[in-house]
């Protein structure tokens, strides 16, 4: 198109903004390139063998990621399966059942979970949800389905569980918001259709969920996205442990909590380039988490997204 | 009642009861953090909290005073680049050409939305610690920049066009240059949301900690410049929370009582300025 300005302000103006708009594309190449070729060290001693190896030994200077990346997939899914549900109750409570004076202040103290600092979650879940998971769930669970290995071990408060759990209600608003808008926004036309037919209001409300679908998968996917990077109150909970187990009662790792705890730590440049391949490895999966996520939220509400 | 219909109708009382313990069941978190921030919080805020050092540990007293004003820092640094960034190039999104140019730029800021904020701090240091070879306020700032970009780049574009085409006509009619009813019209006009967008990205940034971890680092002092480790609220919480001391315990629970005020303080401005007659915005 040939672009003919009217004056001189604007054809600056229309470049000055273009280029502004082009510094974020820089700024993602940045960051990828920043953090590959700070990792380049350790991706060629380690090669793919980094991602499936169970060692991490700053001391020798073995290192491998898997303890991390199976502490990162474990803690985010199974706060994810504990979000899901309550998120969804809420959803259709605040899109269905609550009148109108209590909606507002019920959605608002939703969205005030979501804009609480992760560090304060660090601190609370720390000092108040770790001494409770430590002396009421966890012995129970051990007694009572400890010949399940995922529940067998000691009652030690940090571990997997509690970094499931905080992260957990910490993912809680994000799906429990989203899912609310996209529930507000089926038509009304076809729960009028449903209960038309004869169905209870539930059943109609189930209808509404599954037109939601894929609005309501794009939430939870975000969600993961956000539960993949948390790192500050993982890192107070998760007990800083580098190994793999399959109890959730013991402590594990995550690729968040690793940089926080030992970033400054790093004594050697392969320790250093160890770690920022493990966030390399972290910035490509929220990545592509959340790219999917993106495009499944964008195909329900035509690219007028809040969050 | 047939005793099918009966069924139907008890799982509808029963999903309805789920769905609203459920409400009850998120609620509680949130009530009992803010009850134990305020209780373990409040008897560490008193004056000195806000005007003094801190001080060695066994010693009485001291505050944060250094680490309130560091985040004030570290936030107007990041806004230093977080705002032209985010306004002109949301400016960009919404007055002019929808190409693939602009759809990449729109997919883009949603990543780096996505982007956790302590890889944010990696990149800093790798792009200002290491040649500089310290940590510094700088570095801290330019993360918490980066992570303020999305979010002031996509609130600008939306309040932008909700600005009445008319608006725009108008003014050109009149032969106003489209850069001036750009800036002086669309813009003014768009500024209240686009405010409460800003206040937002301030509301994360002061609350982040992980991008600070190791790039502002921390200072038990005043700082002296930008080019030094520069105290922080979110830092200092950290420290203070994992320490086996006592007394920085309970002055970690009152910075996080410090943090969660702020943040609820802008959480509810924005909210009560985005409120439209009749209902959220």
């Amino acid at each position: 198109m040939n672009r003919s300005y009217q004056s001189v302000g604007d054809a600056v103006f229309h470049r000055v903004t273009q280029f502004f708009a082009f510094l974020i594309l820089v700024l993602v190449g940045l960051t990828a390139y920043e953090m590959y070729s700070a990792s380049v060290l350790s991706i060629e001693e380690f090669g793919l063998g980094f991602v499936t190896s169970e060692v991490w030994d700053p001391v020798l200077e073995e290192y491998g990621a898997l303890p991390f990346i199976y502490g990162t997939i474990v803690t985010s899914f199974l706060a994810l399966l504990l979000a899901l549900p309550l998120a969804l109750g809420i959803a259709v409570f605040l899109s269905e059942l609550a009148p109108p004076w209590l909606e507002r202040p019920a959605s608002f103290f939703v969205e005030l979970l979501a804009a609480i600092p992760s560090i304060v979650y660090g601190l609370w879940g720390f000092f108040v949800m770790v001494p409770w998971l430590r002396e009421n769930v966890q012995p129970f669970l051990i007694e009572e389905l400890g010949f399940i290995p995922l529940f067998d071990g000691a009652p030690y408060g940090v571990g997997m569980l509690a970094a499931s759990v905080i992260l957990s209600i910490m993912i809680l608003p994000i799906i429990a918001s989203i899912s609310r808008d996209v529930l507000k926004a089926v038509p009304l036309t076809q729960r009028e259709a449903a209960l038309g037919l004869g169905s209870t209001r539930w059943e109609a409300t189930r209808i509404a969920i599954s037109y939601s679908r894929s609005g309501i998968l794009g939430a939870t996917i975000l969600a993961l996205g956000r539960a993949l990077g948390e790192t500050m109150a993982v890192t107070m909970v998760i007990g800083n442990r580098p190994e793999i187990s399959w109890s959730l009662m013991d402590p594990g790792h995550t690729m968040a909590s690793v940089l926080a705890n030992e970033f400054t730590e790093a004594t050697t440049e392969m320790y250093l380039s160890a770690l920022i391949e493990i966030a390399l490895i972290l910035f490509i999966i929220t990545l592509i988490v959340n790219a999917f996520a993106r495009l499944l939220v964008w195909s329900v509400t035509k690219g007028e997204v809040q969050r | 009642m047939s005793t099918h219909m009966v069924y139907r109708r008890s799982k509808n009382l029963l999903m309805y009861g789920l769905c609203i313990l459920s409400t009850i069941i998120a609620v509680v978190p949130l009530v009992l953090i803010f009850y134990h921030t305020i209780s373990l919080g409040a008897s560490a805020i008193n004056w000195e909290f806000f005007t003094e050092l801190p001080k060695p540990v066994g010693e009485e007293g001291g505050g944060l005073a250094n680490a309130i004003v560091g985040t004030l820092i570290l936030v107007g640094l990041g806004s230093l680049i977080g705002l032209p960034v985010g306004i002109l190039g949301g400016i960009y999104l919404s007055e002019y050409e929808n190409n693939a140019f602009s759809t990449s730029v729109r997919f883009m800021t949603d990543v780096l939305n996505g982007v956790p904020s302590i890889v944010m701090g990696v990149v800093a240091y790798t792009l200002v610690v290491i040649p500089m070879r310290h940590f510094s306020a700088y570095a801290g700032g330019l993360a918490l920049g980066i992570l303020m970009i999305p979010t002031i780049t996509r609130t600008t574009e939306e309040m932008l066009k909700t600005v009445p085409r008319s608006y725009r006509e108008a003014a050109l009619a009149l032969g106003i240059p489209q850069w001036k009813t750009t800036l002086r019209i669309v813009l003014r006009t768009a500024m209240g949301g686009i405010v409460t967008g800003i206040m937002l990205a301030i509301a994360r940034a002061a609350g982040e900690t992980a991008p600070l971890l190791f790039t502002a680092l921390n200072n038990r002092f005043w700082h002296t410049s930008l080019d030094q480790p520069i105290a922080s609220l979110t830092v200092f919480i950290y420290n203070y929370g994992v320490s086996p001391f006592d007394d920085w315990i309970a002055q970690a629970w009152g910075g996080a009582l410090v943090l969660i005020t702020l943040i609820l303080v802008l959480s509810v401005a924005v909210r009560f300025a985005t409120r439209t007659p009749g209902g959220r915005s």
